[in-house]
């Protein structure tokens, strides 16, 4: 029993094909009982199982200055749909997208943590390094805000051993490495078929990130926010995921009497 | 009864077979399970398949088959089972299984398993996949989890100084003494990580570490700062001067020994007295009939001012003339300590009366024709 399912686990990546934006990646086995399918497609038929929506408003992401872009120069291409506008040579990002993006990301993470994925965080900003790994250990996952070691992804097997799990969805705080280049992981990620959230800043090239949020990755308040949103996700799918366990436990007690 | 000990002899035999594959902990070792493979077979498995992992259960098994060789080894030997050594078990297998070998890691031995498998190579997650450590993904767990505590602490001590600055309180100052004490060096931090560091991991980490301690009220981290610092071995011990010995008429003296080439000398030295010196009972004019040997004698006394108010009686033995001369000459000096002042005793020092003259006779070369001389060269 535990075998299929580590074997499965190990090499999810082979088995899902197209993304789709409810998670279908296999990250659990797929279900033996009729009570663990119901446990894991009750939560696909709402659009917003977690309610992600009531944990930030428009004036929460333009008070922490998510708004702010680089200056024209740095703009990237992809990014100009985006761009609400230019002031005095600063980009200016549109908060009704990236509410809108916020929402759908937050939502697939929520899932994914459901379903007891693994989460990895990534950020390269130097700034917020400490910060990032703390949220990461609050939400009893993982990151990554280090020097990234070639073969991490792609090489897991020889790196860390055989039977590793890879991560199943990987999130950057900021899509950029220390070099002003798109940072590693992202291609890594796409190659692996591992699907990906990230802050996108008017500099970066959101092509390749599953879920793009384009937003500040620069300013601490702009950070501490996405930290907060996605720690406060994480938790609460989590918490859910224990509740409807019990709940079917007391259940299955109840049909056994 | 006989085939039931022959059974138990052949199970320790093989678990000792097994285990006497096993090299060492250390970057190359290799656990085998198959007993005949030859050294190039293991050697291209090293470099292929990466390091191998085994799971905390496997280890627990390996213990309890451990403990139960030993007690059937003990039983073997006519020995006591309870208080059985891990020496006994090393005696017990060189006795049972005697072998030739030159390399003592190739002979079979029979140890904890916890000394065979090393602890880093355990895997590191659990029965879903689930890594342990949060930054597993990383590949350095344990070197970059230092480093984000040794960050954290660097927080709450700036956040401490805030705090105290806030209230307008001054910073406490204290010198450290960090000349007693040195940082770890980066073998120990590596036995103490299990993993592997390179040296710029090092030299940053080392950094940041200074740059903790560097900060005025780094002493609430104290204890977590002296997990990483060594004291330094005792100082250079200081050279005692030794105290004035009294005869039986009361006159004071002391001793001093010196050496000079091949020559040995000892001398003693009295108060209240008129100049007179004597070496090895004769008096120093018949001794050293060059004026040379002579002035070197009486230097000391002279840089003390003290020509007519001392007697010396010295033996000496071995070297030539020149060199008895120096030794006796170190001798009195070290002697003198006694009768003079802190002061007077460090002019004699930076005088160089007090220092053995390293110079001896340098060894001649094979290919020459002296130490330094060469042989005549000639052009054909």
């Amino acid at each position: 029993m535990a075998v299929p399912r580590l074997l499965r686990a190990a090499a999810p990546r082979l088995y899902s094909t197209v993304l789709v934006p409810a998670p279908a990646t296999a990250t659990a086995p797929v279900a033996t009982q009729p009570s663990d399918d119901k446990l894991l497609s009750e939560p696909l038929s709402h659009p917003d199982f977690f309610n992600v929506k009531e944990l930030f408003t428009l004036k929460d992401l333009f008070d922490a200055r998510v708004h702010l872009g680089h200056k024209k120069g740095c703009r990237h291409r992809f990014m100009e749909p985006y761009i609400f506008g230019c002031r005095l040579d600063q980009d200016i990002i549109d908060l009704e997208q990236t509410m809108q993006h916020l929402q759908l990301a937050l939502n697939f993470t929520a899932h994914i943590a459901y379903r007891k994925g693994i989460i990895l965080f990534i950020s390269r900003k130097r700034q917020f390094c400490h910060l990032v790994e703390c949220t990461a250990r609050a939400c009893g996952e993982y990151a990554h805000t280090r020097y990234w070691q070639g073969g991490l992804l792609t090489n897991a097997h020889i790196q860390f051993g055989a039977g590793v799990r890879l991560p199943d969805l990987i999130v950057f705080l900021s899509s950029l490495n220390n070099v002003f280049q798109t940072h590693v992981a992202v291609r890594d990620a796409a190659k692996m078929n591992i699907p990906t959230v990230g802050v996108v800043d008017t500099n970066c090239n959101p092509s390749l990130i599953t879920y793009p949020i384009p937003g500040n990755d620069d300013s601490p308040s702009a950070v501490e926010l996405y930290c907060k949103l996605f720690r406060m996700t994480i938790i609460r799918a989590k918490d859910k995921r224990r509740q409807s366990e019990a709940v079917e436990e007391l259940r299955r007690k109840a049909e056994g009497n | 009864m006989g085939g039931r000990s022959c059974a138990v002899m052949a199970a320790a035999a093989g678990r000792v077979f097994r285990l006497c594959r096993r090299w060492g902990a250390g970057p190359r070792a290799q656990m085998l399970r198959l007993i005949y493979t030859t050294t190039a077979v293991q050697r291209k498995n090293v470099g292929a398949s990466g390091p191998e992992k085994y799971t905390e259960a496997f280890i627990k098994k390996q213990i309890e088959e451990f403990n139960l060789g030993k007690r059937h080894l003990a039983n073997m030997m006519g020995e006591d089972p309870e208080t059985f050594t891990q020496e006994d078990i090393d005696r017990a297998i060189a006795y049972l299984f005697p072998s030739g070998l030159f390399d003592e890691q190739a002979r079979p031995m029979m140890k904890h398993p916890r000394e065979i498998f090393p602890e880093q190579r355990k895997i590191q997650w659990g029965e879903d996949g689930r890594p342990f450590h949060f930054l597993f993904y990383t590949g350095k767990q344990s070197y970059y989890s230092l480093m984000h505590e040794t960050y954290e602490k660097l927080l709450n001590v700036e956040k401490y100084q805030d705090q105290l600055i806030a209230q307008d309180l001054p910073l406490q100052k204290e010198k450290r003494n960090l000349a007693g004490s040195r940082w770890l060096t980066k073998i120990e931090l590596e036995e103490m990580l299990l993993e592997k560091l390179s040296d710029d991991d090092y030299s940053r980490f080392i950094q940041l570490l200074q740059k903790l301690t560097d900060l005025p009220c780094s002493d609430i981290e104290e204890k977590y700062i002296q997990k990483f610092s060594k004291e330094l071995p005792v100082q250079m011990q200081k050279v005692v001067i030794e105290p004035l010995q009294y005869d039986e008429q009361g006159v004071a003296f002391s001793t001093g020994e010196g050496r000079r080439k091949t020559a040995r000398a000892t001398a003693v030295v009295y108060d209240n007295g008129t100049g007179k010196m004597t070496v090895n009972g004769k008096d120093i004019l018949h001794y050293f009939p060059v004026l040379q040997d002579r002035e070197q004698l009486l230097f000391p006394f002279q840089f003390l001012g003290r020509i007519g108010k001392h007697d010396a009686v010295c033996t000496v033995s071995g070297g030539g003339r020149s060199a008895q001369a120096g030794a006796i000459r170190l001798a009195c000096a070290k002697a003198l300590r006694s009768f003079v002042t802190e002061k007077e005793v460090e002019f004699m020092r930076q005088a160089g009366l007090l220092t053995v003259d390293p110079r001896v006779k340098e060894r001649k070369k094979p290919g020459q024709e002296g130490a330094r001389r060469k042989f005549t060269w000639k052009k054909r």
